[in-house]
């Protein structure tokens, strides 16, 4: 048995299919993960992702251990709700983790890092903060629900109250807002438009309830996959790891170069990269054939292995199979990826795949 | 609960066998299996006058999950395929004992369908493998 989410007894009144997914019982389907990718796609879905982990930080030196924990710069935070994606690295330039920081005030930021890596982030986390006199407080009590789709947006507002529909309506992109006990985040992990909507642990059945009543459909962390696939989205310990500079992950937009006196953990070791071509490079694979593409497939050009698929699966909005896969930085045009003793060609594209439903590959 | 009609044989690995009035028995697999499986995305047939001795591996469910042999639990012919599966995969999600069908097998050896199990000893089998 693994630990619960608040609204775990709303899967099971759901029929959810529970896995376990790192250490938490979590919902991958309700009946059909292709069904729900195309609710997400076409109307509104909403996830339960309050296995991640929250974390506040507060001290008067918190924006410079901000500087000096995260490769992207918090510098860009300049007013108050918003957030910024960016990867926490280790010395040698690999990725501890990836994740979002929101801006509040100077002395308050707020992360949301990956469940999968929640002891180690912990202690990396509260390691470096010592330095700088930064408390570390991680969020227990509350549920974050992800409502994702075209319809998303309204759907939340119709369940706000006044003040708080008028500060969401508000919000750009990448931006968050606390209002009445609700922290509401124009963020997602789908490539769709929506919010992400952390409330009060028990609040979190009675919100998803009323979410579902007026027309948001349940979604499994299996559609969760999909989605964000074929938004072009990395996932951790798929993409990166603590051995996968973000220069050879796709990443490379959220290392913050400049300005070049700001010293964060890891820009020592990727300094000689960054200009540098790298050896191996983060491409998307398109499938023609029927066929799927999963983690692992080996990735062959010219006869031989030179890479692999990271992360791999059917796309229900293509109607095929796509992978993210790292192949040397010269490859290009068709490859063959290794499965089930056959090999399959494969189009190279930069992703991502999808875009407002659509196919939007290069 | 997955379900397992009693007018029905089992084989281990998920296939069952409903014998026709003309003596020709059709095979698709179990709602266990597709329940296992998730949602199908691809479905590879046999061909239709395909020699198959039992245990053969004649067809792939693939479904969002993991691709998946299929096994001839009989020996015959190969006389019709389930086409429908070809743009409608969904079909063994949604109708495992019906329209979800896979293909249809003249068996040559009809002893061979002794050696299969009722639908109470495979319900038996799958609980054992759910400890």
């Amino acid at each position: 048995m693994g630990a619960k989410t608040a609204l775990y007894p709303e899967h099971l009144n759901l029929g959810a299919k529970v896995v376990d997914f790192a250490g938490w019982d979590m919902p991958l389907h309700y009946g059909s993960q292709v069904e729900e990718h195309y609710k997400v796609r076409g109307e509104a879905g909403m996830f339960d992702v309050s296995h991640m982990t929250f974390v506040d930080l507060k001290g008067e030196r918190v924006r410079e251990f901000l500087r000096y924990l995260l490769a992207n710069n918090v510098d860009r935070l300049k007013s108050p709700g918003r957030a910024l994606y960016t990867c926490m690295l280790n010395e040698q330039g690999g990725v501890v983790d990836d994740l979002i920081v929101y801006y509040f005030d100077e002395t308050y930021f707020r992360m949301v890092v990956n469940a999968g890596t929640h002891d180690k982030d912990m202690a990396w986390i509260q390691h470096h903060a010592k330095t700088f006199n930064v408390s570390v407080k991680e969020l227990t009590d509350v549920a974050l629900l992800a409502v994702q789709g075209p319809e998303a947006r309204d759907k939340v507002h119709d369940l706000l109250s006044e003040k708080q529909r008028e500060k969401a309506e508000a919000l750009a992109p990448f931006n968050a807002v606390e209002s009445e006990g609700f922290f509401i985040s124009r963020t997602g992990y789908t490539g769709e438009d929506g919010y992400e909507v952390m409330v009060p642990a028990d609040q979190a059945i009675d919100f998803w309830r009323r979410l579902h009543k007026i027309g948001v459909h349940p979604v499994g962390l299996g559609a969760r996959d999909t989605l964000r696939l074929e938004a072009g989205m990395d996932l951790y310990s798929a993409e990166m790891d603590e051995e996968t500079s973000p220069l050879e992950a796709g990443l490379k937009w959220t290392v913050a170069w400049e300005p070049q006196d700001r010293n964060f953990i890891g820009r020592g070791a990727l300094e000689p990269q960054y200009n540098a071509t790298p050896a191996r490079k983060l491409v998307g694979l398109i499938l023609d054939d029927r066929g799927v593409l999963r983690g692992h497939q080996r990735v062959i050009v010219d006869g031989k292995a030179v890479g692999e698929v990271t992360s791999g699966s059917f796309s229900p909005t293509l109607g095929k199979a796509i992978a993210f896969a790292r192949v040397p930085y010269d490859v290009s045009g068709q490859v063959l990826v290794e499965m089930r003793g056959k090999q399959l060609p494969a189009r190279v594209v930069k992703p991502p795949f999808v875009r407002h439903g659509k196919a939007c590959f290069e | 609960m997955s379900n397992a009609p009693s007018h029905l044989k089992y084989a281990k690995s998920h296939e069952w066998v409903e014998t026709a009035a003309d003596g020709t028995c059709r095979i698709g697999i179990s709602d266990h299996a597709q329940d296992l499986l998730g949602d199908m995305v691809f479905i590879e047939l046999p061909e239709v006058g395909q020699a198959l001795n039992a245990q053969d591996e004649c067809a792939v469910v693939e479904s969002v999950k993991a691709a998946s042999d299929v096994y001839s639990p009989l020996t015959g012919e190969v006389v019709a395929v389930n086409e429908a599966l070809v743009d409608g995969p969904d079909l063994v999600n949604r109708d495992p004992y019906g329209e979800g069908w896979l293909f249809t097998i003249k068996s040559t050896d009809s002893s061979e369908l002794d050696d299969l199990l009722s639908a109470d000893e495979y319900i038996q089998l799958n609980s054992e493998d759910d400890d």
